[in-house]
């Protein structure tokens, strides 16, 4: 196969390239790692800024904070339901935060003034491995909550409420870090993708909408993904009743 | 000089997984574990604790506001009785008063009749005296008369 080049106007415009490090005889993304870093760095500041004097009367930044922790409380025990929601609080809260802030890092800080050897900084969710690694983790997640919380009975959540769900389900096993994986990357690229055509062709104002139209999505894509997340993690703890 | 790699390079494209993979999983985890004990959990103590503060607080303040009612309604009780007891108190000392006034009314009507009737009677007495007197006068005077009349003949 090989690669496909093929010279379009934007020359600019990068697809597919990558910054690789070389770690024993594995390869990795080094722009990915990067701009992860930076996010979870500034994350890591703000919370950390934010949490050193917590008052019983908030002000200041400790409002936001708290309106924060409650926003992901009430997602994850709508989802998962009051009796385990509290395990799950601390993952479900670091998905949507990594998934937002990576997302909102990739459309606000301008990365293209940083010129990387190959390759370019972006957004990391825009990265399939990043997309899958959550996805995956969301799948041993509540693979875990089920086992942990029920034992082998977990499994008879596949032939609930009746065995010809069986194939359905073990195929949703596979679907669900699929769709995960692919709707956040594809979401996320495709506006990155956007913008940067947008604003190699007119480089004044006509990619405004479309960054605003971004940011929307971004923030839209962590709270779908944070919330599905919760939701498998819900429907592998919930209880039948019989 | 674009290049769109995409599945299936060897070197590169939009779907190259590798081991930016696990590390980034490992990444992910890591960061959960730090956001729980940096912002989960510190968090969740004091909006935990604030609203267990609020809860027994609106409790206590039910709790008072209970008692308050409970005070003013027994203070409420208190002055009724109180106004009733000064009603009385009043109406009492006006039937006193009232009899006080009647008694010194009738003693002093009493009195004043028995000194009239006293006065009467001396004044009956002294006319009766008197008349018994100038009859008396009267009677020695017509005797007088009559003898002088009687002598002169």
């Amino acid at each position: 196969m090989g690669s496909l080049p093929l010279v379009l106007p934007f020359a600019e415009l990068e697809v597919g390239q990558h910054l690789y490090w070389q770690l024993g005889n594995l390869k990795i993304h080094g722009q990915v790692f990067l701009s992860s870093w930076v996010v979870i760095g500034a994350l890591l500041a703000f919370l950390f800024v934010g949490t050193r004097k917590m008052e019983r009367d908030p002000r200041g930044v400790q409002n936001l904070i708290e309106f924060l922790w409650d926003y992901i409380r009430n997602l994850a025990r709508e989802q998962i339901g009051e009796k385990a929601y509290r395990d799950w609080l601390p993952f479900i809260g670091t998905l949507f935060l990594f998934i937002f802030v990576s997302n909102w890092g990739g459309a606000l800080v301008p990365w293209k003034l940083i010129h990387l050897p190959n390759g370019e900084l972006g957004a990391p969710t825009a990265d399939i491995n990043t997309t899958v690694a959550l996805a995956l983790l969301v799948s041993l997640a509540y693979f875990y909550a089920g086992l942990s919380r029920k034992g082998f009975r977990y499994f008879e959540y596949y032939v609930e409420p009746t065995p010809i769900m069986l194939p359905f389900k073990i195929i949703e096993d596979f679907t669900k870090p699929l769709s995960l994986s692919f709707r956040l990357f594809g979401n996320i690229l495709a506006d990155e993708l956007v913008v940067a055509v947008l604003a190699f062709l007119v480089p004044v104002l006509v990619p405004l909408p479309a960054m605003f139209l971004g940011l929307f999505t971004s923030a839209i894509q962590a709270l779908i993904f944070a919330t599905l997340a919760g939701n498998y993690i819900g429907e592998a703890v919930h209880e039948e009743h019989h | 000089m674009t290049s769109w790699l995409l599945l299936g390079a060897s070197e590169g494209g939009l779907f190259d997984l590798d081991a930016t993979l696990p590390l980034m999983a490992v990444q992910v985890v890591l960061l959960t574990f730090i956001l729980n004990s940096l912002f989960f959990r510190p968090v969740g103590r004091v909006v935990e604790d604030r609203e267990g503060y609020v809860i027994t607080s609106r409790a206590e303040a039910k709790q008072k506001l209970a008692q308050v009612e409970r005070l003013e309604a027994d203070l409420r009780d208190q002055l009724k009785e109180a106004r009733v007891a000064t009603q009385k108190l009043i109406q009492e000392a006006e039937q006193d008063s009232d009899a006080l006034y009647r008694e010194a009314l009738a003693s002093a009507t009493a009195d004043a009749n028995a000194s009239r009737e006293q006065a009467r009677r001396e004044i009956d007495a002294q006319r009766e005296s008197a008349l018994s007197q100038l009859k008396t006068d009267a009677d020695k005077l017509g005797d007088l008369i009559v003898d002088r009349l009687l002598a002169a003949k």
